[in-house]
């Protein structure tokens, strides 16, 4: 964060708009609404500068209350679009909020693409795991069995684990954090925020009308420390009221959650963000398999590489460089020529 | 051998038109001599007008039907405005290509045929159950029989290629001997072999050979009975260049580029025959072109629609199948009403239909294809050249209006060329951004503000404000917004005048675009109404129509939504409106719906443009019908 120009000092309310919120009472959406702008003012950067896009869904609504440059698409394109915005514009701060029905199921191609060429953005996925603004019918990360309007014996579909498809796309920077915990949030969004490329970041996102208490069990005050597991860059994976409790890899190269009594501190695994191979961030984020099972939270991957938008700045230079900056008359002659003076037929000049 | 290629040739007949096409398996390089002959008759002064035609496969099985590329070129000492209705000499590289293509020749018509390519398997494949050569169903036709392969053979022979590599240049031996036919200057097609292929030596060298071998094939055979020369015609005088519709839309682009000061951006997908759009614009990066290829349609138009969003000229690339699927995309452009050119490069359909040809049939879809009350501008190009200026004519829509707009353009728009007389840059229109730069209200607390959706009066078009401006953040979306603030209102009067405002912003672009070009001397009975590529067919329709002295007017529209706005009027003066279409009526609809006359439609869809006799039969019928 060395190139930042100081943009003024702001303030929390500076970043809300005067639009009423329109989510549910207990949504969790207000929260990582509180948190977003709590961060802002603390990232120093300038509103005008900074453009929320979003999809279609309750978490999609997000722009509408930022008082940022925002735009509230249609249902699944917003990762396409903002990536539109962003390789046009690498000047900007370009956010993508998204629901796990917008991100994942509609508009699930767009998201795989944006991360596979790592463009510039910030990709916010609100997981409630449940389509919302429709009224509550089972979504691509919803358990098997769910029972719903549209599934009323049970959903027969297997679920995806969001961290899996962005870390199977390899994004650069991949990360969880939940509803529950302001300060995980804004220090999650500021790193997904500081990564140069793609950054995604589920977050854990309550319905209380539709799916209410869906992340109770890892996420309630009383049940954290024993069921969420912190990441922390060089150390090794701890957890527990006394963090007795660590992640080990074993013999047969998975990940276990073991007693660190009974391993000692030296058998756990180190958590390195920075692997450049995805496949130990991919194994953490299978360490869960569902909300009854202790889930890891943080960053589990951030890694450079070289992000699109950039590259595609560069590769405009270059050519610009070689060619010269483009001449109109001159394209328009760049084919075979003649001139037709009226009288002689043909006076023929080759081209480029 | 050179001297013998500089001796002109001892008899030559003069032409003031011609009608070549070239027939081959798609692995024979049709398209290349074509279009090699063609620049050749461009470069001689003639004017031409060309109409490719290849398969959907990129090669299909050697020697079917289905494997047969084809490259017509018209070339003329006047003014030409079509490929020709049927070719007056064919060339086919085996029996396939003669078969298909052989019921298109004029009676009297000239076969060029390879004839070693006639062997038992070739013309079973082709399925002639007898020889055509032999079996008199050729009779109507002066047939000449050339070894083309064999004498390829012997004359790349000092360059030592394998017998299959050296076949593969008969196609220049077939070039080399229709430029003798033809009086072609050679020059610039050997140039043009040189430069080609630099990078493979033996190849310039056998391709070389086997033209020259072609040209003195000619010279000497003693087989044709003359040369034939199509003298220049008379082209207004300019600096001149051959171009297809893609080319010259693309170029458009860029020079809209130019002339607005706004960086273009093109999301796109590739899809046939729009992708040479996408492979063009990619090679101008020198011009800060950006060119993103998305992962499908859906993304190529969000794509555009984002980067129009941050202040690019956005452009979004396609055929039929894509727009579909840009559908919703465009939609919420509408209520976005950001500018985004939309390019629908039309193909035969439905569904994958019939990929490589040609038809019209996008018209209703581009002004209807939208859920809602989703009005959008369309614009339609008339000739190859005349992509240029359509695609400037789209941007200034786009970027002046705040609205998506279609540009409609077909395969034989797309892959057809024509000689075009260079515009002055200078000349060309100047688009005005006019983009927001402060505050434009003043709230009820005294505070400036800025209202996203506060309308110019003349224009109705709202302000057009890049992200990194500060004091103009605003938040625009699909929901419907409150008139003036932008901000979400579900209020029904409200909606109710945010539809009518957007319509009323679409049909006032009939204030701004030219009244219709009608074209009467006469003052006829009989209008000829026509829209994109039928322009050519209809103007030579007219044209041979007056020369047997009917009295026949013609109109071609630019822009079909909105109609200019005189067009009711001019409808009204003629007792007959013929509308020619490569589809089943949908320009005849919409003008029957708008301005209850009872147009005639004439409709055609067989993935190949109108012939001229079609559409002068046609008014032929109808003149009758007025004497009556
Ligand atoms: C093309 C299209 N299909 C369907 C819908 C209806 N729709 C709106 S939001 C939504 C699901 C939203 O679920 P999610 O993305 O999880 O967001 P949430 O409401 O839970 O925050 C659906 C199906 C739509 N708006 N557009
Ligand atoms: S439906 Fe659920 S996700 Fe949507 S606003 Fe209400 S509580 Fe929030
Ligand atoms: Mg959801």
């Amino acid at each position: 964060m060395t190139d930042v120009v100081s943009a003024p000092a702001t303030s929390r309310k500076d970043w809300a708009t005067d639009q009423e919120v329109r989510w549910c009472p207990g949504c969790g959406d207000y929260s990582i609404l509180a948190a977003m702008q709590f961060l802002l003012p603390e990232l120093g950067v300038a509103r005008e500068n900074t453009v929320f896009v979003s999809g279609i869904g309750c978490a999609a609504r997000f722009p509408y209350y930022m008082n940022t440059y925002g735009m509230h698409s249609i249902h699944g394109r917003a990762p396409a679009i903002a990536t539109g915005l962003a390789i046009s514009r690498p000047d900007l701060d370009v956010w993508v909020v998204s629901g796990d029905g917008d991100a994942l199921s509609i508009g699930g191609n767009h998201l795989l693409h944006a991360l596979r060429r790592n463009v510039n953005l910030t990709i916010l996925m609100f997981n409630n795991q449940i389509y919302g603004l429709t009224k509550g019918q089972f979504s691509p990360t919803s358990e098997v069995g769910k029972v719903t309007k549209s599934s009323p014996f049970g959903s027969l579909d297997r679920p995806f684990n969001p961290l899996s498809v962005a870390i199977g796309a390899e994004a650069t920077f991949v990360a969880r954090t939940h509803d529950m915990d302001r300060k995980h949030m804004m220090e999650t969004f500021r790193r997904a925020h500081d990564h140069k490329g793609a950054a995604f970041v589920e977050i854990f996102q309550n319905c209380n009308v539709f799916n209410d208490g869906a992340f109770e069990h890892l996420t309630g005050r009383d049940q954290r420390a024993e069921m969420l597991i912190p990441l922390r860059h060089g150390e090794p994976i701890r957890f527990g009221a006394d963090n007795q409790r660590g992640v080990m890899m074993g013999a047969d190269g998975a990940l276990k959650v073991v007693d660190v009594a009974s391993v000692g501190e030296e058998a756990l695994l180190v958590h390195d963000e920075t692997r450049p191979d995805p496949g130990v961030a991919f194994l953490l984020s299978r360490l869960s398999g569902g909300v009854d099972e202790p889930t890891p939270i943080g960053v589990l991957r951030d890694v450079e590489a070289p992000d699109y938008g950039a590259l595609m700045a560069s590769q405009l230079e270059e050519v610009r460089r070689r060619k010269g900056e483009g001449d109109l008359a001159a394209l328009l002659r760049s084919g075979i020529t003649w001139e037709v003076d009226g009288r002689s037929p043909a006076a023929a000049s080759g081209g480029e | 051998m050179s001297s013998t290629l500089e001796r002109p040739p001892r008899r030559t007949a003069r032409l003031d038109q011609v009608v070549v096409r070239f027939a081959g398996d798609s692995g024979d390089g049709m398209q290349v001599t074509g279009d090699r002959f063609t620049t050749g008759s461009a470069l001689f002064g003639n004017d031409l007008a060309t109409l490719p035609n290849f398969p959907a496969e990129i090669r299909a099985p050697a020697g079917t039907l289905a494997g047969v590329s084809a490259f017509q070129v018209h070339i003329a000492d006047h003014d030409i405005t079509t490929p020709g209705d049927s070719p007056t000499v064919l060339v086919a590289m085996n029996p396939a290509a003669l078969r298909a293509n052989v019921g298109d020749l004029a009676s009297g018509g000239t076969v060029i045929l390879n004839s070693d390519a006639f062997d038992e398997r070739a013309l079973d494949k082709a399925g002639y159950a007898s020889d055509p050569r032999s079996d008199g169903s050729l009779s109507a036709f002066a047939v000449y029989e050339v070894k083309m392969t064999s004498l390829t053979l012997e004359a790349v022979k000092p360059v030592g290629a394998r017998p299959r590599d050296a076949e593969r240049s008969k196609n220049f031996f077939a070039l080399g001997l229709i430029s003798w036919l033809f009086s072609r200057p050679i020059e610039p097609t050997l140039a043009w072999i040189a430069e080609r292929y630099a990078a493979r030596p033996a190849v310039v060298e056998a391709n070389t050979l086997a033209f020259k071998a072609g040209w003195n094939f000619g010279e000497t055979a003693e087989l044709f009975e003359s040369a034939y020369e199509v003298p220049a015609s008379k082209l207004d005088p300019g600096t001149y260049t051959n171009v297809t519709g893609n080319t010259a839309l693309a170029w458009g682009l860029i020079a809209a580029s130019v002339r607005s000061g706004l960086p273009l951006f093109l999301g796109s997908y590739p899809i046939t025959p729009a992708s040479d759009l996408l492979h063009e614009l990619a090679k101008h990066k020198h011009f800060g072109v950006r060119t993103f290829q998305a992962e499908d349609e859906i993304a190529g138009a969000g794509a555009a629609l984002g980067a129009a969003f941050g202040g690019s000229l956005a452009v979004t690339t396609t055929s039929g199948p894509g727009v579909d699927l840009k559908s919703e995309t465009i939609g919420l452009a509408v209520s976005l009403e950001l500018p985004l050119i939309v390019v629908d490069v039309q193909r035969g359909g439905p569904s994958t239909g019939l990929p490589t040809k040609t038809e019209q049939a996008d018209l209703l879809h581009a002004m209807y294809g939208r859920h809602g009350e989703a009005p959008v501008p369309i614009v339609a190009a008339r000739t190859p050249a005349d992509c240029f200026a359509a695609a400037i004519e789209a941007a200034r829509l786009a970027v002046t209006y705040r609205t998506p707009v279609f540009l409609l353009t077909d395969g034989y728009l797309a892959n057809g060329s024509e000689p075009w007389r260079l515009p002055e840059v200078a000349s060309l229109p100047v688009i005005e951004p006019g983009l927001a730069v402060a505050p434009n209200h003043v709230g009820a607390d005294g505070e400036e503000q800025f209202w996203p959706y506060l309308r110019d009066e003349a224009t109705l078009a709202r302000p057009w404000a890049l992200p990194g401006t500060p004091g103009l953040e605003h938040r625009i979306g699909g929901l419907e917004k409150s008139d003036g603030p932008g901000n979400v209102s579900y209020d029904p009067a409200n909606h109710e005048r945010m539809v009518r405002l957007r319509a009323a912003k679409i049909a006032g672009i009939a204030g701004a675009i030219p009244q219709v070009e009608v074209d009467d001397p006469d003052g006829a009975g009989l209008l000829v109404l026509g829209w994109g590529s039928t322009y050519g067919t209809i103007v030579a329709a007219v044209r041979s129509l007056r020369a047997q002295g009917q009295r026949v007017a013609r109109a071609h529209l630019s822009h079909l939504n909105p109609f200019p706005a005189d067009l009711g009027e001019v409808l009204g003066r003629y007792a007959k409106v013929l509308i020619p279409e490569v589809n089943l009526g949908q320009l005849s609809r919409l003008v029957r719906a708008e301005y209850l006359i009872d147009a005639a439609s004439l409709t055609k869809v067989q993935g190949t443009p109108f012939k001229v006799s079609e559409i002068e039969d046609a008014a032929s019928a109808l003149l009758k019908e007025i004497e009556q």
